[in-house]
């Protein structure tokens, strides 16, 4: 099985760690997988911009980058998304079709992939899980509270097997953060005030660890929780489950 | 002014941002709590998704067979194209009548087609018996959602409207007793009601009957009274059975109130002995949304108000800063096919988190065609032009991994020189009005990545 390992851009930028994380996490599993260093970016924020069109080169890299791989793995679910859903505007080569259906994010490949559904490993803080709603909506990882009050999903359950983890209740379990791509810059105003909003459910609730599958949501709620200096530590579940396994 | 422009007004106060967002969130889950006791309700949801296309894919037909059924019943049936048109046949049906006082009850339709700007411009004292409609009437604005027009004035401010027009006590904040006062002002308006306006939610092909849809049961109290009853819809509202009626009577409610049912879902088949009965069936616009394959099943909806207690920024942003009749979602797709340059910003109003489509009782893709909104706005060269340039350049650096390494290289150094005021101003930085900027690490993972010796450099 050839694996190649999908690091977005902001997180090839920004969140080295993360990356790190999602590849030892693998290599733990079982699965040494490939950093072709021809990708760059999915096309999305020019493609949430309305400028489709121009994304199109940027689809071809990653396709490029990526068709000799039986898996591209990475952490983000709405990269992973964007792939899946939105490469539709490029000619359906063989090659686009194998890379949009085999694009994974990291935990659906390790839950439906390689069925690994408990990572054993102990990690005795309060973790409060975001869930990205390209990943749960989009690609149907985790439960949806407009169809059904039973809160599950693949991160929650994988978090969940951790010893001494408690995961926090917040009181709206899956309401967007207000990231949204270039929203976060476009809508300044209402992309904080979710932020703020979303940051208060893990605080009231007694989150300590805030962490989720997706670095883009991350990223913009730990910029909240910096600037307002709280107490929570921001950490992506990779960095959580590849910090707790013994490899 | 665009949506971010005018949200921004709105979030200015905070404490009242809260309290709506608050608002809406507890009638969307009331609306989870009537959608959970319902096993059935997504099966529910396909089926009245799948009854909404049919007829829309066949919509000529159910028109006639429509038009055939009522006029069979004694109804007079008008044809609108457009907004202008529709106010004519209003104009035209009360002059014919000698009517100078109306009562409406509740339709976003006239509130789409301006009909009582129209009206009292011609002389005619329009009076909207809705409840929450009654009180923007008052206080000269438009409606802020679709189901609960009044949704972004809290008892005080009610309080106040009434005391101002109504004359009750400065200072009565009891709903109770403005209620009341309400009631009293309105039955007065009722007795002297000669027509009565009101919207459709539903439109039976096979029967010719118009099904309205209240809580309060002031479409019926006005039409009751009445002589003449003119009832408004948009030409989508048919359905093709009366046994289709009661898909629609079950989700309807329940997706935007969390009620079962209104408290009246009255039929309107035939005028009663002596009185007339007038439905105007209008287009404005809808038959060019009919006409584009990606937008098309926007014409589902039946005006639930789902789409907008779910939606995280409607609910921070309040109904008018859409500045559209139909705020949210829903409205932030139906708008850009009215006037694209005016209506550009909405479908950027959205972090595409998708709930909106999960909620919709009609299973319309929101988010989806918002997501196709923006590219056609794009193509159709309605974005700002910053975003447009920065766009094209940031592309040009994606699609080649020598550029887009170096220029992270150079952007992380930056971020790391530079003083922190310099990267964070907020007159020019928007990501810095409330966040800070991540950590700008040494080595970016392709860097790292380089270096490690076990790893091969494909």
């Amino acid at each position: 099985m050839k694996v190649a390992l999908f690091v977005p851009c902001y997180v090839d930028q920004f969140y080295p760690q993360v990356a790190i994380a999602s590849l030892q996490l693998l290599e733990k599993l079982g699965v040494r997988a490939h950093f072709p260093k021809q990708q760059t970016c999915c096309g999305q924020p020019m493609a949430n911009s309305g400028c489709e069109q121009d994304a199109k080169p940027v689809y071809h890299n990653f396709v490029d980058a990526f068709q000799d791989y039986d898996y591209v793995v990475g952490p983000a679910g709405s990269c992973v998304y964007h792939v899946r859903k939105h490469f539709d505007i490029i000619e359906q080569t063989p090659a686009v079709q194998h890379v949009r259906t085999n694009t994974l994010e990291l935990f659906d490949f390790i839950i439906n992939v390689l069925g690994i559904t408990e990572i054993p490993g102990s990690f005795p803080h309060k973790v409060g899980l975001h869930l990205s709603c390209h990943g749960q909506r989009g690609l149907h990882q985790a439960n949806e509270s407009e169809m059904t009050p039973v809160r599950d999903g693949q991160l929650r359950r994988l978090l969940s097997g951790l010893q001494g983890l408690e995961l926090t209740e917040l009181t709206r379990n899956d309401e967007c953060c207000g990231f949204g791509g270039t929203f976060c810059v476009s809508e300044a105003g209402i992309s904080a005030r979710m932020g703020q909003d979303r940051v208060q459910d893990h605080v009231r609730n007694g989150t300590q660890v805030l962490t989720g599958g997706d670095m883009s949501c991350l990223m913009h709620l730990e910029g909240i929780v910096r600037r307002q200096k709280l107490p929570v530590r921001v950490l992506h579940a990779a960095e959580i489950l590849n910090g707790v396994i013994i490899g | 002014m665009s949506h971010s422009e005018r949200s921004d007004i709105f979030l200015l106060d905070a404490e009242r941002t809260t309290w709506h967002d608050e608002t809406l969130w507890f009638v969307r889950e009331k609306r989870d709590k009537a959608v959970y006791a319902t096993p059935e309700f997504q099966k529910l949801r396909q089926l009245a998704s799948d009854i909404k296309d049919h007829t829309l894919s066949r919509l000529d037909f159910y028109l006639q067979q429509f038009e055939e059924n009522a006029r069979r019943n004694g109804v007079h049936v008008h044809w609108a194209a457009d907004a202008t048109e529709h106010n004519a046949i209003v104009l035209g049906l009360l002059r014919q009548h000698g009517a100078t006082r109306v009562v409406k009850s509740k339709s976003m339709l006239t509130e789409e087609c301006h009909l009582n700007p129209h009206l009292l411009a011609n002389g005619i004292e329009v009076i909207d018996t809705d409840l929450g409609e009654r009180i923007i009437q008052l206080r000269e604005e438009a409606p802020s959602h679709v189901v609960l027009p009044a949704i972004h004035l809290k008892k005080e401010d009610v309080g106040d409207t009434f005391h101002k027009y109504l004359g009750t006590e400065k200072g009565n904040n009891d709903p109770q007793q403005l209620t009341e006062t309400a009631r009293q002002h309105l039955r007065e308006k009722f007795l002297a009601g000669q027509v009565a306006i009101s919207g459709v939610n539903f439109a039976v092909a096979e029967t010719g009957t118009v099904v309205v849809c209240t809580n309060e049961g002031n479409a019926d109290l006005g039409v009751n009274l009445a002589q003449v009853h003119i009832a408004c819809m948009g030409m989508e509202k048919l359905i093709p059975r009366l046994s289709d009626l009661s898909v629609f009577t079950r989700i309807l409610t329940r997706s935007a109130t969390g009620q079962p049912i209104t408290t009246y879902t009255s039929h309107f088949t035939r005028p009663a002995e002596g009185k007339e009965l007038h439905i105007v069936i209008v287009d404005n616009g809808r038959t060019q949304q009919l006409g584009r394959p990606d937008f098309r099943a926007s014409l589902k909806c039946i005006r639930c108000g789902a789409c907008m207690n779910t939606c995280p920024v409607y609910r921070r942003s309040g109904g008018h800063s859409y500045d559209f009749t139909i705020p949210g979602p829903i409205g932030a797709i139906l708008s850009p096919n009215i006037d694209m340059r005016k209506h550009a910003s909405l479908p950027f109003a959205s972090t595409l988190c998708g709930s909106c489509t999960d909620v919709c009782p009609v299973k319309i893709d929101i988010h989806t065609q918002l997501y196709k909104w923006r590219q056609v706005l794009g193509e159709a060269g309605k974005l700002p032009a910053s975003k447009k340039w920065s766009m094209r350049l940031l592309s040009r650096v994606l699609a080649k991994p020598g550029m887009y390494s170096a220029g992270g290289k150079v952007a992380r150094q930056a971020l790391r020189l530079l003083p922190h005021g310099l990267t964070h101003g907020q007159g020019y930085n928007p990501w810095a009005i409330a966040r800070e900027l991540p950590e700008p690490p040494q080595q970016s993972f392709r860097e790292w990545y380089a270096q490690q010796p076990q790893n091969d450099k494909a």
